[in-house]
């Protein structure tokens, strides 16, 4: 899996991931990713989805770990662009409800300030 | 009439796969090619191949330990229409009555426990039983489409 961060209005980071999210392949690497913005102080964290090509059980742990991770500093985690696959997978776990989806980056990014 | 393996081109197709996650994509590629020839929704496909990789990671990683020396044993045929599968470790088995139901409020933000769940939502019958000598063996059946026919079950 690819990464890549930007920063969007407001100080949102925006995570923009390519690839797999699969165990032993990119699973980790979020975490990772996350942790470390998350010890730079950045606790807005938009994360896009929209490249993402599979993901499995645990790439889905590794998901709700980081919304942990990043709700416990105080900070905020959303998802972007979410491919239907992944948001059946989110679905039928009713993880749906936890996060909060958008279809549109700008929509994604203002809602942090709110 | 269905001939009784509706593949045999392919299948059946045995495998002993070192107790490698890289393992699980080369797996799944020979999944796909088996249920060549069927009439598959591509997200039908998309599933059962999902249901695999849960199960493969299943048996490398809570089964065998991700411990080299012992092989992940899969089986996969298309008998009557219905695709088998089945994985066995060389693991300490489990009991799976014993696994967290992940839908449960107190479970819903646990990082692992979804596995098990993905592969009986996603396939028609699942079954665990530990194997003599070790290990533990899972059955996953998915009924297929012939080219054709028409569907007559939900995915």
């Amino acid at each position: 899996m690819k990464t890549s961060v930007r920063e969007a209005k407001g100080g949102v980071q925006i995570l923009d991931l390519k690839g797999k999210i699969t165990i032993g392949s990119g699973d980790v690497q979020l975490r990772e990713t996350i942790n470390k913005l998350v010890e730079e102080g950045k606790k807005n964290i938009l994360i896009n989805m929209a490249d993402v090509t599979t993901i499995d059980s645990s790439g889905i742990g590794e998901l709700v770990g980081c919304y942990t991770s990043v709700t416990n500093k105080g900070g905020k985690l959303k998802l972007l662009h979410l491919p239907p696959k992944i948001s059946d997978v989110l679905t039928v776990t009713q993880l749906i409800t936890v996060f909060d989806v958008y279809e549109s980056e700008g929509e994604a990014v203002a809602s942090f300030a709110a | 009439m269905s001939s009784p393996r509706a593949n045999r081109e392919t299948g059946p197709i045995r495998m002993s796969l070192s107790s490698r996650f890289e393992n699980i994509e080369m797996a799944q590629h020979l999944c796909g090619k088996l249920l060549e020839g069927y009439d598959l929704p591509e997200e039908k496909r998309h599933w059962i191949l999902m249901a695999l990789r849960e199960a493969l990671a299943n048996a490398i990683k809570h089964g065998n330990s991700q411990d080299q020396a012992k092989r992940v044993h899969l089986d996969m045929d298309v008998i009557d229409d219905t695709l088998q599968m089945r994985i066995r470790d060389e693991g300490n088995g489990f009991d799976p009555s014993g696994v967290a139901d992940p839908l449960a409020p107190e479970n819903r933000l646990k990082t692992s426990g979804r596995g098990i769940f993905y592969m009986r939502t996603f396939m028609d019958e699942v079954s665990f039983r530990p194997v003599d000598g070790g290990g533990m063996e899972i059955v996953l059946k998915k009924h297929l489409i012939r080219e054709g026919q028409k569907e007559e079950k939900g995915p």
